[in-house]
């Protein structure tokens, strides 16, 4: 990183040079030089990045810079109204849901957001969802069936809430259920895999007709620490289980469970968050188009055998 | 005759209480401690002996043989040592059978194997037989016990809780009555997925039920644990489960329960007759 920091920094020292150099010549001759050094640092980011390992890339989905599910909401859609109840328990501020405007066709959005400082960590959970977030989304999934809107997720979850409080409220139950309610919908399901897919907790809001991951997200049944210290009895040996787990975009698309990896802009999303969002706009708008052809109930089937054929065995 | 195998074959210690039983007074007992009724676990063909009609058990899916997708480290070795000891392909035997005269589709998982954890094969063997209960309008059976999804098959693992749970979606709207039994363990990627959406939930006693490890989950939170946290009776205080069932009262509750909520079932009644 030292490298690229030294680069960023002597670019931004010449930018904010060029504004108050008033000699003649001299604003051409830092604009060379700015280019130059772009020229460098993109080099170096294209090397960082064509070397990115399984770990470094779980490190760069959960990165703190990285766009989170808001940032896309407001750079891709208009309009969008929160609606925060599950009417049954409580407001769970680790899933944000409501309806929004996708240019010209109103949606119903939901997604997990994680937060930049403690005081928003702390307010979102983390991004752990508890049982009334997932029940506050099987409410809206309905709604959207009542109301015929598609629905856009985002998915960026660590893991759904592990507490002893979400276990009395049925975690796992709030989970299967919010599954089995996308299931029973005939609007089209998009989901986005964002940043950390994070089993169950991803799972649970993402039973949907088309998944499209971002280039650098991951999307993994346990996190590579937790799956270190089972079978390895050491977490240290992360780096070995993020491998074998295959969570990168590009093996979700090779094992046919995802249908898209979005790419992203170079040094990846943070960079460049609006070509980012311009990215997952398109691949949203393309899947609902090509959703839009089927009926209300071969959306519904099409939904069911596309996970009904996910699976590998020998038989 | 004291010898420490034939003592070992005709005495069996209680893992619960650590008690001394009779080999033969505790298998005739279902494997439920005479003391402290503490339910032992089962294998696949003890619970189908023990819960369905004599001699109605026929397997299906048999076929169905991992193929360690991801070339996971270790995974080839663990699976074959899992299937020598167990004599099962996977962790998961499904087949059709009788309970109390009322046929059912079934699937029986086994914590000896590797477990019980879900990959690809439980994934497809657990949403065959719902499946299959939709296709022959029977009601499905579904024995729980699995430490989670299984992480040797990475991200098709995490898949199968909504192939299953889709699965489950079917039966509702077909109206074929899918009834779960938790014992001892039903955790995480299983509980969060087809075993929480059944139309009824049982559970043996004491069974271990919970979404994560009880380490993690205390550890999550300060609000204090009760002490049978992730119990089945704390689950059933919960409102997570509907009936804690002793094992040897388990064919009877079942059978009533198949009779009841499956009589509407075209041709059931001719089934019965
Ligand atoms: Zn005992």
């Amino acid at each position: 990183m030292k490298p690229l920091l030294d680069l960023e920094e002597a670019i931004a020292q010449l930018k904010s040079a060029i504004v108050r150099e008033t000699e003649p010549g001299k604003q051409e001759e830092y604009q060379g030089r700015i280019e130059g050094y772009e020229k460098r640092r993109d080099n170096v980011l294209d090397i960082m990045f064509s070397r990115l390992g399984p770990w470094e890339e779980v490190l760069l989905a959960r990165a703190d810079p990285r766009p989170y599910t808001l940032d896309y909401v407001s750079a891709i859609f208009t309009d969008f109204i929160e609606l925060d109840g599950d009417r049954r328990a409580g407001a769970d501020h680790a899933i944000v849901a409501g309806p929004a405007m996708l240019e010209d066709r109103p949606v119903m959005l939901l997604g997990h957001q994680k937060g930049r400082n403690l005081t928003e960590r702390t307010f979102r959970n983390f991004a752990m969802a508890k049982p009334e977030g997932y029940r506050k989304a099987i409410r809206l999934f309905e709604m959207a069936e009542r109301f015929r809107l598609p629905v856009v997720t985002f998915v960026d979850t660590p893991a759904a809430d592990p507490g002893v409080e979400s276990e009395s409220r049925g975690i796992s139950e709030a989970i299967a259920a919010s599954m089995l309610a996308m299931f029973k919908l005939t609007v089209p399901t998009v989901s986005v895999i964002i940043g950390e897919g994070g089993s169950g907790g991803a799972i649970g809001i993402a039973a949907s007709n088309k998944v499209l991951m971002q280039e650098h997200a991951v999307y993994s049944v346990i996190p590579p620490e937790g799956c270190a210290a089972i079978l390895w009895r050491d977490p240290a040996k992360k780096d070995k289980a993020a491998a074998a787990l295959r969570l990168t975009s590009k093996s979700a698309l090779e094992l046919g469970l995802v249908d898209q990896v979005l790419p992203e802009p170079r040094g990846s999303a943070y960079r460049n968050p609006l070509e980012a969002a311009e990215t997952v706009k398109d691949g949203i708008l393309e899947a609902l188009s090509e959703l839009d052809r089927l009926s209300p109930q071969e959306v519904k089937a099409h939904r069911y055998s596309r996970f009904r054929s996910m699976g590998a065995f020998l038989a | 005759m004291r010898t420490g195998d034939a003592s070992a074959s005709r005495f069996v210690q209680c893992q619960n209480c650590k008690k001394t039983l009779f080999a033969t007074d505790f298998a005739s007992n279902l494997k439920v401690c005479a003391y402290c009724g503490h339910h032992h676990r089962l294998t696949w063909r003890e619970r189908i002996d023990w819960t369905f009609d004599e001699g109605s058990f026929v397997e299906t899916d048999t076929e169905l043989v991992s193929g360690d997708p991801l070339q996971f480290p270790d995974y080839q070795p663990k699976h074959l040592a899992a299937q020598e000891k167990t004599g099962m392909a996977d962790s998961v035997v499904t087949g059709r059978a009788t309970i109390q005269g009322v046929p059912v589709s079934i699937a029986i998982s086994d914590f000896h194997f590797m477990g019980g954890s879900m990959g690809s094969v439980a994934g497809e063997k657990v949403t065959r037989a719902l499946e299959r209960g939709c296709d022959e309008r029977i009601p499905v059976v579904i024995f729980c016990a699995s430490g989670g999804a299984r992480m040797q098959e990475g991200l098709l693992s995490l898949m199968q809780m909504a192939k299953s749970t889709a699965a489950v979606e079917r039966c509702q709207r077909e109206g074929v009555p899918y009834i779960a039994v938790f014992t001892d363990p039903t955790m995480a990627g299983v509980l969060a997925s087809y075993a929480s959406v059944a139309d009824v939930i049982l559970s043996e006693p004491k069974a271990l039920v919970g979404f994560a490890g009880a380490r993690v989950s205390k550890q999550a939170q300060v609000v204090k644990a009760p002490d049978d946290f992730q119990q089945a009776e704390w689950v059933l205080r919960s409102g997570m489960l509907d009936r804690i069932v002793e094992r040897r009262d388990m064919r009877a509750t079942l059978g009533s329960l198949v009779r009841m909520l499956g009589a509407h079932l075209r041709g059931l009644e001719e089934k019965l007759a």
